[in-house]
């Protein structure tokens, strides 16, 4: 109880610093649309390649930008627990009785949070661009649960290695060696039919894949099976990052 | 022991049981996993509704041990404890009767001042209307009312200081760890302080505070410790201090420290010094102590002149904590 109670107080904070910066919220909407409208342009012919298995790119676009942005935006989330540490907020967090567990909670329910959103106007704009939810409401809100559990996974991840490395520098290194080879080793922009072996290979065991795979199948409303499974990958692999999180904040803790 | 006559009437306010200690550190040592030995044992108590001070220099140890006690840091070995709750195995129970105000400050930016008193208060579990009404007392105690509603980003180093230690206050607690509190601040914003900590230890509130002022620690402290490399050098009342350091002080800055041996051997045989101490850091510097200074330095400097040791410069001052910390450490004090 105390923890979910703790971690709601938090999540507020964090929740209250992020809508007073207009700018970022106003750019955090604006980049995902430019992102549909560019890419969509850009590849709008790649769907004519026979093999390609999809009529409208748009269509096929939308639900990998809403997980790209998921991607992206939770990347960041440890550059916050940095500025904490700088500034001595965490301190003074650990020297109250809240839940420890809380502190990292509610990083990751704020990203979470932040991406379901920003993947649900995503989804908004391609559908004014023209796509189609032929699965439905449902089918958009797995879209947007799809980007939260790896949102939240992702978030995790760059807490961790923020609380190790205690860097931004580090923290921004890592986390571009990871992002955009995750990426690009996903079906965010190439259907999975046309990638050579090997990528298909990487992509199979990449969770940014199985998101992206997840929310298309949402968004398409197909395959209910293997989304089923997806998610629940999913939720695995965010558990899993949750404790690397939680470790390394333990690690943190031990070392002060 | 209370000779200090300011720390008589204080020990009336505390109603609690007077047996228990508000806090308890000993033989505390921390060596970090680097081999850096930050703590080499240091044990001290603190009664309820006494300010006790720990002085020294920066890397002295007196953070590390804050850290410890306001459960942030395990001790390697030895045991801290909070009116009897022990720091490592009693944590919660500890985090719960602890504010602490950190060096560091402590303070988020992105909230305003009324925000983030509340956001502490929320965290010690205070319902909402007693909350409300504890942070409008604060932020009048401590002159932030007209601020409240703004970014605390928008603070003067005063005014985050203020918000920092009115955050400690939030939820009532029975100590205060003070960390450096009046590090940075310009002197009008350490005035204020000192007076809001004078105030605080009045109601009855037991305070620990670090400081490398030794002034600071002369003002505030019913009681101090003077910390030095991780060892506690000396400890007592700032008047127990000062105390053993009876008569004056003559400070003589030679102008050749190559005679300082020579100097040292021939005030010693002087009648009416008392000691002697040369600064181990700085080889011109030597302290006389004398019985009466103002009777006994022309005899020093005709001395020293008889023996053509050349004098650049001379002052006469009281014992000071500076005189203790010399006397205890072996090098003068460098505030920094």
């Amino acid at each position: 109880m105390d923890f979910l109670r703790d971690t709601w107080i938090l999540f507020l904070r964090l929740v209250r610093a992020t809508v007073r910066m207009p700018v970022f919220i106003i750019l955090s909407i604006a980049q995902p649309i430019l992102w549909v409208g560019m890419f969509g342009a850009l590849f709008r012919s790649v769907v004519q390649i026979p093999g390609f298995g999809a009529t409208s790119y748009v269509q096929f676009l939308a639900p990998g930008i809403a997980i790209m942005t998921a991607l992206f935006g939770a990347a960041h989330s440890g550059m916050g627990m940095l500025v904490d540490i700088e500034r001595g907020v965490l301190d003074r967090l650990l020297t109250t009785p809240a839940s420890r567990g809380s502190i990292i909670a509610a990083r990751l329910l704020n990203s979470g949070v932040q991406v379901f959103i920003q993947a649900g106007l995503i989804i908004g704009v391609a559908m004014l661009l023209g796509a189609q939810a032929k699965g439905g409401l449902v089918g958009i809100l797995l879209v947007m649960l799809s980007a939260s559990l790896l949102g939240a996974a992702v978030a995790a991840f760059s807490n961790a290695v923020a609380l190790l490395a205690q860097r931004q520098e580090t923290v921004i290194a890592v986390m571009n060696f990871v992002v955009l080879p995750a990426v690009f080793t996903s079906s965010m922009l190439m259907s999975s039919n046309l990638m050579p072996g090997w990528v298909q290979s990487v992509a199979n065991v990449n969770p940014v894949n199985w998101a992206i795979v997840a929310a298309r199948d949402g968004f398409e409303g197909t395959a209910p099976h293997e989304l089923a499974t997806r998610l629940a990958l999913l939720a695995a692999f965010a558990l899993v990052c949750g404790l690397f999180a939680t470790g390394s904040f333990g690690r943190y803790r031990r070392a002060m | 022991m209370p000779s200090d006559d300011s720390v008589a009437p204080k020990a009336l306010v505390s109603p609690r049981a007077s047996d228990v200690l508000a806090i308890e550190a000993h033989d505390l040592q921390k060596t970090y996993s680097g081999g850096v030995e930050a703590l080499r044992g240091i044990s001290f108590s603190v009664r309820p509704g006494e300010v006790f001070g720990l002085l020294g220099p920066n890397g002295a140890g007196k953070s590390t041990a804050v850290k410890i006690l306001t459960t942030l840091s395990e001790p390697t070995r030895g045991t801290g404890k909070v009116f009897g709750f022990d720091v490592v195995r009693d944590a919660r129970e500890v985090r719960r009767r602890i504010g602490s105000v950190a060096q560091a400050s402590g303070v988020d930016f992105a909230a305003t001042g009324r925000e983030n008193l509340e956001l502490q208060g929320r965290l010690f579990r205070i319902p909402a209307p007693e909350l409300k009404a504890r942070v409008d007392e604060l932020l009048d105690l401590f002159a932030l009312t007209d601020a409240a509603h703004r970014p605390s980003r928008t603070y003067s180093g005063g005014m985050k200081r203020r918000l920092d230690v009115a955050m400690g206050l939030v939820h009532r607690p029975e100590v205060l760890f003070l960390d450096e509190p009046t590090t940075g601040l310009d002197p009008e914003s350490r005035a204020v302080l000192w007076r809001e900590v004078r105030r605080l230890a009045e109601g009855g509130l037991t305070l620990l505070l670090t400081t490398h002022y030794l002034e600071e620690a002369d003002q505030l402290a019913d009681r101090l410790a003077i910390v030095d490399k991780g060892r506690i050098v000396a400890e007592g009342t700032p008047n127990e201090l000062k105390a053993k350091l009876a008569g004056d002080r003559i400070s003589l800055q030679l102008a050749a420290p190559t005679r300082r041996a020579e100097a040292e051997a021939l005030l010693g045989s002087l009648a009416g010094v008392t000691g002697i101490l040369a600064d181990a850091e700085r080889a011109e510097r030597l302290y006389a102590h004398v019985v009466e200074g103002a009777r006994d330095l022309p005899s020093v400097l005709a001395a020293l002149e008889h023996a053509g040791i050349g004098v650049a410069g001379v002052a006469l001052s009281r014992p000071s904590l500076d005189d203790v910390y010399l006397k205890a450490t072996g090098h003068a004090y460098q505030e920094s």
